[in-house]
């Protein structure tokens, strides 16, 4: 009897399942899902995104056209696959038509995919960067109003150039598809400058040695650009410090953001006077901006001045808002009043007036930076030039920019 | 390691009763699973459950019977599911030779096997935690060769859009059938356990896990049987590794990685290593905790919760669910006390 006993648990188990809570959300709510980083090497920057969405729903004092937001969160590693599965149970278990998110590059194309297989289901960027998310085979249902890794780097190749003096530049960057992007957009406008780029390295993410990518940089560069994320810019500068490296370094947007600025250490004096550029300044005048920065710090956990990851996700969440409002919050037709809303939506942000182009990404404006210590000893993106309205193509004729080729490892290259 | 199996060999039963009643009570329950469960609870749960179970089930083989405990198990998974990537369709312009499912199928079941038994060819030289270290160590280096070679792997972003075949007039990955695909495959290969573990080859593995020494003495060929043993684990984690990768429809380095490594080996541990059907419970339990902790206390400790409950298991029972059954057996039924039936 010894095996009837042991299934008869397996049974229990099993039944357990079958009592799907698919709990309806009632009339006087709206479910709106919230996809993000909450584990991973990107925990840190998903917890801001989740700051800077729910600064959006406080904006609304948590109601939109009379109904109740109900954010249902979801979590991801930053792999696609845990972002597809995570967007799965949001969507297919409970239930929401509208989805904030993902946070992170390859998240976002792979999220992209699964929204062509839900038509009836909104899908609005969180922070996901890449470029092929809304270029290449879009989704219908996919909005980005946070614009991609390409168009953060407006203005920099020049700078850097021009400005900075720099010549030949390597670059160290995580190998997926965001880092890619911005590599593209940073030597799009340096190269073209005339700049070279004699080596670039590529490190997988979560990367803790960071030695031998450190021994592999040239020594006649002039700067070394960095595109890395949370821990593992905060690694690499770290070791790079430590090594006795002393280029000047070009940052990458999401390598100089608050993420990793507000972290301990010595890194102070190796970042400062680093240029960068992104969607956002911290010392930014507008009055718009600095009432976001102080909506922002009620949320628990704030940093000094909101990331872009707390930006990012605060503009989108704010234009699904807007959407739902228009629409009067319903979405029962499977959205597509909703859709239509958001494509047409134009608004002004903390950073600027957002428009979409016909592939649901955003024009936006972008700022050029420069790190600095601020009074109170924090270390900021100091405002240098405001790029205005940035599209996705940086202002390349569409079939011209096209013919650069999809962003990879090797594409662009200028040695 | 020592684990007793309890085998209740009894001669001159028909099929029926050797069968078990609850074998057909479960059996019958598991059929009857989709006419109540939402298409979610089907594949995100059920499928899903089945396929990691399939995992812990060729994880719970080579450690049960075998005494080595492997890292390796989604490695080789990974290897059918990049196989089907590259022998069939994708649309990340990479490789893709566009094979038919029949032919692709068994060629990356066939590699999952071989991968798998060179594995353990290269592990059975050690023992214990050296074992666990240099599968370990093997799912590491296969992750990160993975995440960086584009020849092969397609780095980073991996493998997108494998579809699952459609033959008989059925799509193989919609809910139902899709959910009884995995559930044929994972009750063919939990019979296919079960039965070998009673084999003449079976009782072999486990005497040579019990003593090696002697076993080598009486004439047996230790490290052949073990990498046999490697060999039939590599095919049921092959077949896991088909239907993840049709599940998901897609593969990257994350599917492989040494979280989900990690993950198979709590579903085993979980589960319990003392009897098939034990990783896949682990495996119910593992997907239903790590699909819906994040709604019990929210995004920021949601993993702590889950980390607890695993502890909390293993504290009451080390042998796993398996073992706390096993347990509180006694108290239920005295009968269950008297040896055989």
């Amino acid at each position: 009897m010894r095996m009837h006993r042991r299934t008869l648990l397996a049974l229990a188990v099993f039944t357990g399942l079958t009592a799907p809570s698919m709990a309806l959300a009632a009339d006087d709510t709206i479910k709106i899902g919230l996809l993000a980083t909450f584990e991973g090497p990107f925990t840190v920057l998903g917890e801001d995104g989740e700051r800077g969405a729910m600064t959006a729903v406080a904006e609304m004092n948590g109601t939109v056209a009379g109904k109740k937001i109900e954010i249902v969160k979801g979590s991801s590693d930053a792999s696609p696959d845990s972002a597809v599965r995570a967007a799965r149970k949001l969507v297919e278990q409970d239930g929401v038509k509208v989805l904030v998110g993902p946070l992170s590059g390859d998240e976002g194309i792979a999220v992209k995919d699964y929204a062509k297989t839900q038509p009836n289901v909104t899908f609005i960027n969180g922070t996901s960067a890449a470029q092929d998310t809304t270029l290449r085979d879009p989704a219908e249902n996919f909005f980005r109003f946070s614009t991609d890794g390409a168009q953060w780097m407006a203005g920099l190749g020049t700078y850097a150039f021009n400005d900075k003096g720099y010549k030949k530049v390597a670059t160290v960057a995580e190998d997926y598809s965001f880092p890619y992007t911005q590599v593209f957009g940073f030597m799009a406008e340096f190269c073209k400058a005339g700049g070279h780029v004699p080596s670039k390295s590529w490190v997988p993410i979560g990367n803790k040695d960071f030695s031998s990518v450190i021994a592999a940089i040239p020594e006649d560069v002039d700067a070394i650009y960095v595109a890395l994320g949370g821990a593992d810019a905060v690694n690499f500068l770290t070791q790079y410090q430590q090594g006795g490296g002393s280029a000047p370094l070009i940052g990458g947007s999401i390598t100089v953001d608050q993420t990793v600025l507000t972290s301990k250490g010595k890194l102070k004096d190796v970042l400062k006077g680093t240029p960068s550029a992104g969607p956002t300044a911290d010392t930014n005048d507008a009055p718009a901006w600095k009432a976001f920065v102080e909506a922002y710090k009620k949320q628990p956990g704030a940093f000094p001045s909101p990331s872009l990851f707390a930006h990012g996700y605060y503009v989108d969440m704010k234009a699904t808002l807007l959407g739902l409002d228009q629409v009067g919050g319903d979405v029962s037709d499977g959205g597509k009043k909703l859709r239509d809303a958001l494509s047409k939506l134009s608004f002004d942000t903390p950073t600027g007036k957002v428009s979409l182009d016909k592939n649901r990404n955003a024009i936006a404006d972008i700022f050029l930076t420069e790190v600095t210590e601020g009074a109170d000893g924090n270390l900021m993106n100091k405002l240098v030039k405001v790029v205005p309205q940035v599209n996705q193509t940086l202002g390349i004729p569409e079939d011209e920019f096209m013919k650069l080729g999809a962003v990879n490892r090797d594409n662009p290259s200028c040695p | 390691m020592s684990l007793a199996i309890t085998t209740n060999v009894t001669p001159q039963q028909n099929w029926l009763e050797r069968l078990g009643a609850g074998h057909i009570i479960l059996a019958v329950a598991l059929m009857l699973y989709p006419l109540v469960a939402s298409d979610f609870f089907l594949t995100q749960i059920g499928g899903y459950s089945l396929i990691f179970g399939m995992l812990g089930l060729s994880l719970m083989l080579l450690a049960g019977y075998g005494g080595m405990v492997s890292l390796a198990q989604i490695t080789v998974a990974g290897i059918s599911a990049y196989a089907i990537a590259i022998l069939g369709n994708n649309n990340s312009n990479i490789l893709g030779f566009g094979w038919p499912w029949w032919l692709a199928v068994p060629f990356a079941v066939l590699a999952a096997a071989l991968a798998s038994a060179l594995i353990g060819w290269v592990s059975v030289r050690t023992e214990g935690i050296y074992t666990i270290m240099i599968t370990l160590a093997i799912a590491t280096a296969t992750y990160y060769f993975a995440q960086q070679n584009y020849a092969i792997f397609n780095g980073h972003s991996g493998y997108t859009g494998i579809r699952a075949p459609a033959f008989w007039g059925i799509g193989w990955r919609d809910a139902r059938p899709f959910y009884y695909l995995c559930l044929g495959l994972a009750v063919l290969s939990y019979a296919a356990v079960l039965y070998g573990s009673r084999s003449t080859f079976g009782m072999t593995l486990q005497a040579i896990r019990d003593n090696p020494r002697r076993m080598r003495a009486l004439g047996y060929h230790v490290t052949a049987h073990k990498v046999f043993a490697w060999l039939l684990a590599g095919v049921i984690a092959g077949l896991a590794g088909v239907l993840l990768v049709w599940f998901n429809g897609r593969v990257s380095p994350g599917t492989i990685g040494v979280d989900a490594a990690i993950d198979v080996l709590i579903i085993a541990v979980i589960g319990g290593l003392r009897h098939p059907i034990g990783p896949f419970l682990g495996a119910v339990v593992v997907v239903l905790m790590q699909t819906f902790a994040i709604d019990i206390v929210g995004a920021e400790r949601f993993n702590t919760l889950i980390g607890m409950v695993f502890l909390v298991i293993v504290f009451v029972s080390p042998d796993g669910i398996l073992g706390l059954w096993g347990r509180i057996k006694p108290h239920l039924a005295q009968e269950s006390l008297r040896p055989g039936q």
